[in-house]
C-alpha cells in the first residue's frame, strides 16, 4: 500500500514537472527569469496599496509618500509638505482620494510624518532595516514622478542601490542627508516623499533627492534615500506633532594626523566636554559605530535627534574612554519655526555650496495653498508656536498623563507634601515640598530652595539642583501640569542612552527643565532629569521602588545622581500629602 | 530497478526545479561579487580645477599591483598636485605617466617608496560583448565618495557597439573609434576614467567623457573597449610608448612620405582646428619656387581633392608616391593658379 501511494506520489511530482517545463519552453523563457518576475510582480502588488500621491489642500502641487500604519500615518519629505497646507488630499491606489493632516515635521531630515483620515485599516508598508542594505542589491522607488497617475496608480521604477552610508551636504541651512541610501532607481521630481522598497518589499527609505546638473532636473542616475532607520529613531518625535531638531554634539571633527578622526573645536559648555572630551582627544567610535573619517561622524550624528543620549569612545595617550553623551540641538527654536513656514520656503531654490548642486527634488507645480480645511476634521488641526500640529501632542500627552494617573492619582492632593525616611547610609530625612519653597533636613544639615524669589539655586550645592527638581515632581504627579510654563510631549529615546525605549514628557518652569521617562512598554514611570538652565549638568533622579498608599503608586525610593555620579539614595519611609485645604490650615 | 530508476528521475527534477529557485538568488549573489570585486579596483582621482563646469575630481582604476592607473586624460590631470584616494581612504600623490589623447587614455602611477601590492584590473584580458550584455558601472560620479567611501555603482545593459557620429552639432570628441554604448547613466561629472564591468566581472572599458549632441540636446553613455585601451596601457606603463599626439600626424593611420617643405612650401603656423592653408614662404630654388608658387598663397586642392586646412593638406602630400603627377590650385588675389610638378623621389 505504501508502495502505492509513494508511486502515485512520484507520478504526480513527475507529472506536474513536466507541465512546469512544458510552461516554461511554451514561453521560451529561462525558468529562472520567470520566477525572478513573477517575484517582483509579487512584491509590486503586495506594496502599491502602501505608496500615497500627496497633493496640496487645493489639489495643487504634489508628491509622494508611504503609509507605515493601518491607522493613517504616512511618511513623506518635509519639503513636500512645505506650503502644501496643514490638509492634504491623498491618492491610494485603490483609486480613491483621503483627506490628510499634518502631524509632524523635520525640516533638517526632510522628513514629514502626515495622517491619512477616514480609515482604520489603511494598507501599510512593513518597515526593512537600512542597515542591511547592501551596494548592488536591487531596489524599488515608487511614487507619482511627474504627477502622471491619475488614477494614483504608482510608478514603479528599479534600480540598484549604487551607495549607503552616504552623505549628502546641506542645500542651503537645513535639508541635510545623511546616512543615506544612494540608488540607480529613477527619482525625478514627484517621486519626493515615496518608499524605497528592498527586493522583499520591505520600506527601507524615503526617496527625497537626486544629484542634478546641467542635464536638467531629471534623473541623472544618483538619488538619494534617508534611511528608514533613522526614521525609527524620529518615529515617536514625528508622531510628537512637534517641529522636530536634529543633533549637535557641541564639539566639530577633522581628520589629524595618520588620518584619525580628531577633536578640532569644543564647546566648555556642551555636554561632551563635561563628560570629559577635550580638543585633539581621536574619536574612536560613535553611536558603535567606527569612525574613520568626517563623513561618517556627520552621518551618525545626522540620525538620532536632538536629547538623545549616545555612546561615544575617544583615545588620549593610548587610552581609551567611553562617555555616553547627550546631544544638544542643532538650531535654536526660532530657526526651526522660520523654517517651519511662518514665512513661505522655496529649499529648491536655496543656494548650493560647492559645484556639485545636490538640491532636493523639486516639488512640481507647487503653489501657496490657502483650501480651507475639511469641516469634518477641523478639531483634528491645532496651531501653537513650535509645534506643526498641536493637536497630535495633545493627544500623546493625554495618553501619558492618563497612565501616570492610572498608578498614582494625586490630582486631590495639591497642598504641601511631606516626605521622611532615611539615607542609604542610615542619616534621617525629612523633605518638604510646598508652594512657597523646598525644605530639605539630613542629618543636621538643612537646605532651602525658596519658590517666591524666583531665584532657583543649585540645592543641595552639588546636586544640579535637586530641591527645585522636587518642585516639578510635586506638581506632575499632583495633576498640576498647567503650571509649567510650557509642557509637551517630546518623543522617546533610550533611558540613559543604554536602558530601555522611554516616552519623553518636558516640563519647563523658570528656565528650568524638566524631562520625564515613561517606559515604552508598560508606561510605568522611571524617572526624571532636571536642568537648571538648558545647558547645565543634569540632576538625574530614578525611581526604584513604588509603595502603595490608599491604593495609589508613589515612589519607594529615589536615586539621585549629578552627572552620572551618584549623589544619593534615599529611601522614602513616610509619605504626608496634604489636601490644598489641609495645607490652608 | 523501475523503481530506483524513478526514484532518479524524481531526483533530477527536484534538482531542476531546486535550481530554477535559487537561480535569481545566484545572479544577484555573482553581481554582489563582482561588486566586492570591483570596488577595491577603482581610485578616487582629485587634481585641477574646481572652477564652474571644470570639475577638479574623476574616477580611475588600477591596473597593475604597483599602482599604475588608468583614467580619463582630462585637465583634472594638469596639475602638480594631483591626488588619488583608494577605496580604503589611503591618499597618495601621483604623477602622470603618460597619455593618448586619440584615445582619451591616461596612465597615471602613485608616487610610493614601499611596495604597494594593490589590487587590480588585467587589461591584458580582452574582452568584447555585444548589445544586451549586462554592465555594472563603477565612478565616483558628483563626487559622492570621499575617504573610504566606496566610489557609486550603476547597473544597466549595453545597447550598441559603435562609433559616434564624431562632428561638429554632433559628438564633439577627439577619439574616433567603438564605443559601447549604455543604457545605465554612466557618464556624469567626475565618472570619466571609471570602469564598466560585465556581471561576472570581466573589464569591458573605461567610461568616456560627459559628451551631448548639440542638435538633439542628448547626452550619450559610453565606454572606450577595454581591447582598444588595452595596446596602449600596456605601452605606456612598459615605458614604449610613443603618443600618436607627438608625431602630429594628422591621422594616425595615414602614411607621411612627404611634406610640405620637401616641396618647398612652408606653410602658416597650424594654430587652429582647421588654419587656412596659406603659403607662409616659399625656399628658394624649391621645385615650387619654380613653378612660380608666393608667399600668401592659398592652396585650395591638390589633386583635385579639396584642401580645408593645413592638415588636410599635410594629409593629401603624404599620400603621394614617388613619380606622381602633383597638380597643385592656389588661390592668389581672388584668382585661380594652377601648377603641376613630379613628385621627387622620397628622401
Amino acid at each position: 500500500m505504501q508502495r502505492y501511494f509513494f508511486c502515485a506520489t512520484l507520478i504526480t511530482s513527475m507529472l506536474s514537472s513536466l507541465i512546469a517545463s512544458a510552461f516554461a519552453q511554451a514561453s521560451l523563457a529561462d525558468p529562472a527569469v520567470l520566477a525572478a518576475q513573477k517575484q517582483r510582480i509579487d512584491v509590486i502588488k503586495a506594496v502599491s496599496p502602501s505608496v500615497v500621491a500627496i497633493f496640496g489642500g487645493a489639489g495643487e502641487g504634489g508628491g509622494s509618500g508611504v503609509l507605515v500604519t493601518s491607522d493613517g500615518y504616512a511618511l513623506t519629505n518635509f519639503h513636500v509638505v512645505a506650503g502644501a497646507g496643514n490638509f492634504m488630499k491623498c491618492g491610494l491606489n485603490d483609486g480613491k482620494l483621503y483627506d490628510a493632516v499634518i502631524v509632524s515635521i523635520d525640516p533638517t531630515g526632510d522628513v514629514a510624518l502626515i495622517k491619512l483620515l477616514g480609515r482604520t485599516d489603511f494598507p501599510a508598508a512593513k518597515l526593512g532595516n537600512s542597515d542591511t542594505v547592501q551596494v548592488g542589491d536591487w531596489a524599488y522607488a515608487m511614487g507619482n514622478p511627474f504627477l502622471l497617475a491619475t488614477d494614483f496608480q504608482p510608478t514603479i521604477t528599479y534600480g540598484i542601490v549604487s551607495g549607503i552610508h552616504r552623505y549628502q551636504y546641506p542645500a542651503g541651512t537645513f535639508l541635510e542627508y545623511t546616512d543615506c541610501i544612494q540608488v540607480d532607481s529613477s527619482i525625478n521630481p514627484g517621486n519626493s516623499g515615496g518608499p524605497l522598497f528592498n527586493a522583499q518589499g520591505e520600506l527601507i527609505g524615503i526617496n527625497g533627492r537626486g544629484s542634478f546638473e546641467k542635464r536638467g532636473r531629471v534623473n541623472s542616475g544618483a538619488g538619494y534615500a534617508i534611511s528608514i532607520n533613522q526614521i525609527k529613531h524620529f518615529w515617536d518625535h514625528l508622531k510628537s506633532g512637534r517641529i522636530v531638531d536634529h543633533a549637535a554634539l557641541g564639539a566639530t571633527v577633522s581628520t589629524g594626523l595618520n588620518s584619525t578622526i580628531d577633536v578640532a573645536e569644543i564647546l566648555e559648555d556642551s555636554d561632551a566636554f563635561r563628560k570629559g572630551l577635550r580638543l585633539g582627544d581621536e574619536i574612536v567610535s560613535f553611536a558603535g559605530r567606527p569612525i574613520r573619517s568626517v563623513n561618517q561622524f556627520k552621518n551618525i550624528l545626522g540620525i538620532y535627534p536632538a536629547g538623545w543620549t549616545i555612546p561615544l569612545v575617544y583615545r588620549r595617550d593610548e587610552q581609551k574612554t567611553t562617555i555616553y553623551v547627550r546631544l544638544q540641538a542643532l538650531h535654536r527654536a526660532s530657526e526651526l519655526q522660520e523654517q517651519a513656514g511662518q514665512k513661505e520656503i522655496h529649499p529648491e531654490q536655496a543656494p548650493q555650496p560647492g559645484d556639485e548642486k545636490p538640491p532636493q527634488i523639486p516639488n512640481p507645480h507647487a503653489k501657496q495653498a490657502a483650501a480651507p480645511p475639511p469641516e469634518k476634521y477641523k478639531h483634528l488641526y491645532v496651531p501653537k508656536t513650535g509645534f506643526a500640529n498641536y493637536y497630535f501632542n495633545q493627544q500623546q500627552q493625554d495618553r501619558l498623563l492618563q497612565a501616570l494617573n492610572d498608578s498614582g492619582n494625586f490630582s486631590d492632593r495639591k497642598g504641601t507634601w511631606t516626605l521622611t525616611g532615611k539615607q542609604m547610609d542610615g542619616g534621617d530625612f525629612t523633605l518638604t515640598l510646598a508652594d512657597k519653597g523646598i525644605g530639605f533636613e539630613i542629618g543636621n544639615e538643612v537646605f532651602l530652595q525658596s519658590l517666591e524669589t524666583g531665584i532657583i539655586l543649585d540645592e543641595p550645592p552639588g546636586t544640579g539642583g535637586f530641591l527645585a527638581a522636587l518642585h516639578h515632581f510635586r506638581l506632575l504627579l499632583s495633576g498640576q501640569a498647567e503650571r509649567f510654563t510650557d509642557f509637551y510631549y517630546l518623543g522617546s529615546e533610550l533611558l540613559d542612552g543604554k536602558n530601555e525605549l522611554v516616552d519623553v514628557l518636558v516640563a519647563t518652569q523658570t528656565g528650568t527643565i524638566s524631562r520625564w521617562y515613561f517606559n515604552k512598554a508598560d508606561l510605568s514611570l522611571r524617572g526624571f532629569d532636571f536642568y537648571l538652565t538648558e545647558n547645565s549638568e543634569v540632576c538625574s533622579v530614578r525611581f526604584e521602588q513604588f509603595q502603595t498608599l490608599n491604593g495609589q503608586k508613589f515612589p519607594g525610593e529615589l536615586d539621585i545622581l549629578y552627572g552620572n555620579r551618584s549623589v544619593m539614595k534615599l529611601k522614602i519611609e513616610r509619605v504626608k500629602l496634604e489636601t490644598l485645604e489641609n495645607t490652608k490650615k | 530497478m523501475i523503481q530506483i530508476n524513478k526514484v532518479k528521475h524524481v531526483f533530477v527534477c527536484l534538482c531542476l526545479l531546486g535550481s530554477v529557485l535559487t537561480l535569481p538568488q545566484a545572479t544577484q549573489a555573482s553581481s554582489q561579487s563582482t561588486i566586492k570585486y570591483a570596488l577595491p579596483r577603482l581610485v578616487k582621482i582629485f587634481g585641477a580645477g574646481g572652477v564652474k563646469n571644470l570639475y577638479g575630481y574623476s574616477t580611475g582604476f588600477l591596473v597593475s599591483p604597483e599602482g599604475h592607473i588608468a583614467t580619463i586624460w582630462s585637465p583634472v590631470l594638469d596639475t602638480d598636485r594631483l591626488s588619488v584616494v583608494l577605496h580604503d581612504g589611503r591618499k597618495f600623490e601621483a604623477e602622470v605617466l603618460g597619455a593618448e589623447p586619440h584615445l582619451d587614455l591616461a596612465i597615471i602611477k602613485l608616487k610610493s617608496e614601499r611596495e604597494l601590492n594593490l589590487p587590480y584590473f588585467d587589461y591584458h584580458d580582452k574582452v568584447i560583448a555585444g548589445p544586451g550584455t549586462r554592465i555594472l558601472g563603477f565612478s565616483n560620479m558628483f563626487r559622492v565618495a570621499t575617504g573610504d567611501e566606496p566610489v557609486s555603482v550603476l547597473h544597466g545593459v549595453i545597447e550598441a557597439r559603435t562609433d559616434l557620429p564624431r562632428r561638429r552639432g554632433a559628438f564633439e570628441l577627439s577619439y574616433a573609434g567603438d564605443v559601447y554604448v549604455v543604457d545605465a547613466i554612466t557618464n556624469n561629472p567626475g565618472a570619466a576614467g571609471g570602469a564598466i564591468l560585465t556581471y561576472e566581472g570581466k573589464l569591458l572599458g573605461m567610461i568616456g567623457k560627459q559628451v551631448r549632441n548639440a542638435k538633439t540636446n542628448t547626452w550619450v553613455n559610453y565606454s572606450l573597449p577595454i581591447d582598444v585601451l588595452s595596446k596602449s596601457i600596456e605601452q605606456i606603463i612598459t615605458g614604449k610608448f610613443e603618443s600618436s599626439e607627438d608625431q602630429k600626424k594628422p591621422d594616425a593611420q595615414a602614411p607621411e612620405r612627404y611634406r610640405p617643405v620637401d616641396f618647398g612650401l612652408v606653410m602658416v603656423p597650424d594654430v587652429l582646428y582647421r588654419t587656412p592653408a596659406f603659403i607662409d614662404s616659399v625656399l628658394p630654388d624649391s621645385l615650387v619656387a619654380k613653378a612660380g608658387l608666393q608667399p600668401d598663397d592659398l592652396v585650395v586642392f591638390v589633386n583635385d581633392e579639396l584642401i580645408k586646412s593645413c592638415k588636410t593638406l599635410r594629409a593629401e602630400l603624404g599620400k603621394l608616391e614617388a613619380g606622381d603627377l602633383l597638380r597643385l590650385v592656389v588661390r592668389r588675389d581672388n584668382q585661380l593658379v594652377s601648377i603641376e610638378l613630379q613628385v621627387p623621389p622620397e628622401k
